[in-house]
């Protein structure tokens, strides 16, 4: 007979939620293991290049659902390592969000108050830029002085990037080459290893199950390093603490699968999902135009043609994130940029005629690509999406060897989310169609439905058993010692870029979790500082934790 | 005929070539051809390289390509019937379509409520990222060799080292007003 590894805490998953919830509980005496299901590739292995099976398609899950397909990240340090950065605080009006239930979404324990410590915390871990307008792209300030054009605002958008690293490549979704992205890869995670973590890549968790002393045995698969479609027979780790942490639109499969060993799962597993209320608009810039209306040049005599050149998001329209806007009419509208790939072929072609996504009109527009513009739309959507039963391993059938794969998520939009996406292409419509600057149109979602790269909320933390699937402190309603500490966390769309929300949440977690590990027999105390040794956001937590760690 | 033999391999290769032109058009790559419609100028998806995507293993449809290629057939021979077309039989049916009906057929099989819809798009997700980021190949070596979506584009070539940095790339001024409401650390209040 084989005996069962153990472990006091097993984190699943190595982004946001994994990363931070497994340092500080390392760093607090706790033995941590993270089992994470994609590759662990650093910045000697981050290539620039589309070819399938580069970085690129190693560390990006593509998965397709019914009505909403996912980006997310697949790799040691997850959603860290794939994204671009972005790193705002929500506005202050989205904790006060009612979504469709009539009274307030999140738990009456979290308002952007009560998170701003949480928030300072993160950004004394991860380097956060205030960016200035030196920092900016052309494509960023191209929407800057298009938004100033309208009458309207536009705000650098604070990143995680190293702007001395930095060299506006744009190869963000492959992993940082240069290390400028502030990747997890670069804090959390090797302090959570110094203080004797492991991480093991390649592990996908497939399930729990409840042993007789209240503790998990937890079930992973092997994956195959090159074809992820391949898997072979993994084992099982007996823990007292899971943290969920796999991404919102694997941590509730995960749950689902366990239900029958596990018993009854909260209704909101599964439920609830929001796609942060995303879409994409193309503008496809006039240049003469750009350098008459906007008097912008640059060098080479060029007005703008930069679609290449930056570092995904620096500019924000934020005029609409007002709280005295009703419900589902407040937006921001990002500037981004969308690698070739999976970023053109959802674009359309203006006023077409016969399809609008493929043939001959849609060649001549990929002809100007170097002067589109993508702006990114984040709503707030109304929680829709539904995940079905789950498939037989993993959260997808992968179809391609890394990369693309069909889940189980459905998603139909309510008219709320129709109709504050309607109010936001028109917006961006007014902007950048005045004075013929150009021509813009929204993202089919014909071909692949909705599109979001920000998963979020299919395992809530809320106050209302019926309506969230975790207590305020990210406990698994009904099944203690399970902690869920990613995206699926997060209530609701935020209507700004999620990441710094999703860790400050799984920062606020950890005194909760030490807490049950402790009343499991696990030696370990809250209290660590920063990554790199710094107090200050410690000492602003203070008064908080007390209350977080209280029965 | 037994598969794989060098008649049907013919028959699949120039059905999904005439497919993917539909998705990204080219011209003609030599006046015989009867694949590609020429119904753009420059390169399309089947010069960027969309076959040898397609058939690459990596994609997950390659080994599904002989059923594309006759379930495609068989969809243009009954959309001919419908359409009162009559196809000359010394091609597969498909390429047989004129262009505006092999553009037309694409249309209904990828429409949101056509049955087979996921089948079809996969097809011709493959067909444009063959042309848009040239799947198949190192980005650098195929923009070396002028590969013709990337140079239709106007994707730049990386430095000597095979990086891309972008020295020049901002304006450098201010160029909005920011929101009132923003916080000391660049975030909405």
């Amino acid at each position: 007979m084989t005996s069962t590894e153990r472990t006091d805490v097993l984190v699943v998953g190595s982004g946001f939620g994994g990363a931070i919830t497994a340092y500080h509980l390392a760093a607090g005496g706790a033995k941590v293991e993270i089992l994470e299901r994609g590759p662990w590739l650093t910045a000697k292995d981050f290539e620039q290049d589309f070819m399938l099976g580069s970085s690129y398609t190693r560390i990006f899950d593509f998965t397709v659902g019914e009505g909403m397909s996912i980006l997310g990240g697949n790799c040691v340090g997850g959603g860290s390592v794939v994204y671009f950065a972005a790193m705002p605080r929500a506005p202050r009006f989205v904790f006060e969000r009612q979504g469709g239930l009539g009274r307030r979404v999140w738990p009456a324990s979290v308002s952007r108050d009560t998170l701003d410590p949480w928030y300072d915390r993160v950004a004394e871990s991860i380097p956060i830029t205030k960016q200035d307008w030196d920092d900016v792209t052309y494509a960023g300030g191209l929407w800057a002085a298009a938004c100033d054009h309208s009458g309207r605002t536009a705000n650098p958008v604070p990143a995680a990037v190293d702007r001395n690293r930095c060299t506006n490549c744009n190869w963000m979704m492959a992993g940082c080459k240069f290390d400028a992205k502030q990747s997890l890869l670069l804090n959390y995670l090797p302090a959570a290893l110094a203080h004797g973590a492991r991480i093991r890549p390649l592990h996908e968790v497939q399930r729990i199950e409840r042993n007789h002393d209240g503790s998990y045995r937890v079930h992973y698969d092997l994956i195959d390093e090159e074809d992820y479609r391949i898997r072979s027979a993994g084992g099982a780790i007996d823990a007292k603490i899971v943290v969920l942490a796999a991404g919102a639109g694997a941590t509730p499969v995960i749950l689902q699968r366990s239900e029958a060993a596990l018993g009854r799962m909260p209704h909101g597993v599964g439920r609830y999902f929001s796609g942060n209320g995303e879409r994409l608009n193309t503008a496809v810039l006039n240049e003469d135009r750009v350098r008459e209306v906007l008097g912008l040049t640059r060098e080479g005599g060029l007005a703008y043609a930069a679609n290449q050149i930056g570092k995904g998001p620096t500019v924000a329209n934020w005029d609409r994130l007002d709280g005295s806007l009703p419900e589902f009419t407040r937006y921001s509208l990002e500037q981004l940029y969308f690698p070739p790939g999976l970023g053109t072929i959802l674009a359309q072609v203006a006023d077409a005629v016969g399809p609008s996504w493929f043939g001959v009109r849609k060649k001549e527009m990929l002809s100007r690509w170097q002067s589109w513009l993508i702006i990114f739309q984040m709503i707030e959507d109304a929680n829709e999406g539904v995940f079905g039963p789950p498939p037989a391993a993993g959260n997808a059938d992968r179809i391609s060897q890394q990369m693309l794969g069909v889940g189980r998520l459905r998603y139909d939009p309510a008219e709320t989310t129709l109709r504050a996406w309607a109010m936001a292409d028109a917006e961006v419509k007014e902007i950048l169609e005045r004075d013929g600057l150009a021509e813009v149109t929204a993202w089919t979602n014909d071909v692949v439905g909705a599109y979001t790269v920000h998963p979020l909320s299919s395992c809530r933390i809320g106050d209302d058993p019926a309506t969230s699937a975790l207590d305020d402190r990210n406990e698994l309603r009904g099944h203690p010692g399970i902690f869920v500490t990613d995206g699926s966390a997060v209530p609701t769309a935020l209507t700004v870029n999620p990441a710094m929300t999703i860790a400050a949440l799984a920062e606020r977690a950890v005194p909760g979790i030490v807490r049950a590990a402790r009343e499991r027999g696990v030696e370990v105390t809250y209290g660590a500082p920063a990554p790199d040794g710094a107090t200050s956001g410690r000492r602003g937590v203070a008064e908080l934790v007390p209350t977080l760690m209280r029965k | 005929m037994p598969p794989g033999t060098p008649a049907e391999d013919s028959i699949r290769t120039i059905t999904l070539e005439a497919f993917a032109d539909t998705i990204i058009p080219g011209e003609k790559r030599h006046p015989g051809d009867r694949a590609v419609a020429g119904a753009a100028a420059g390169g399309g998806a089947v010069q960027a390289g969309a076959i040898e995507l397609l058939q690459w293993n990596a994609t997950g449809v390659s080994e599904g390509l002989d059923d594309y290629a006759r379930l495609l057939n068989e969809h243009a021979s009954a959309y001919a019937d419908e359409a009162g077309l009559v196809l000359d039989a010394s091609v597969p049916p498909f390429v047989a379509l004129p262009f505006e009906h092999r553009t037309a057929l694409v249309a209904r099989l990828t429409a949101p409520d056509h049955p087979e819809k996921p089948f079809w798009i996969l097809l011709a997700l493959f067909s444009n990222m063959a042309y848009d980021s040239a799947a198949h190949m190192h980005t650098a070596e195929a923009i070396a060799a002028g590969h013709p979506g990337l140079r239709a584009m106007g994707i730049a070539a990386p430095g000597a080292d095979g990086l891309w940095r972008f020295p020049a790339f901002s304006y450098g001024r201010p160029l909005a007003r920011l929101h009132p409401d923003t916080t000391p650390s660049g975030s909405p209040a």
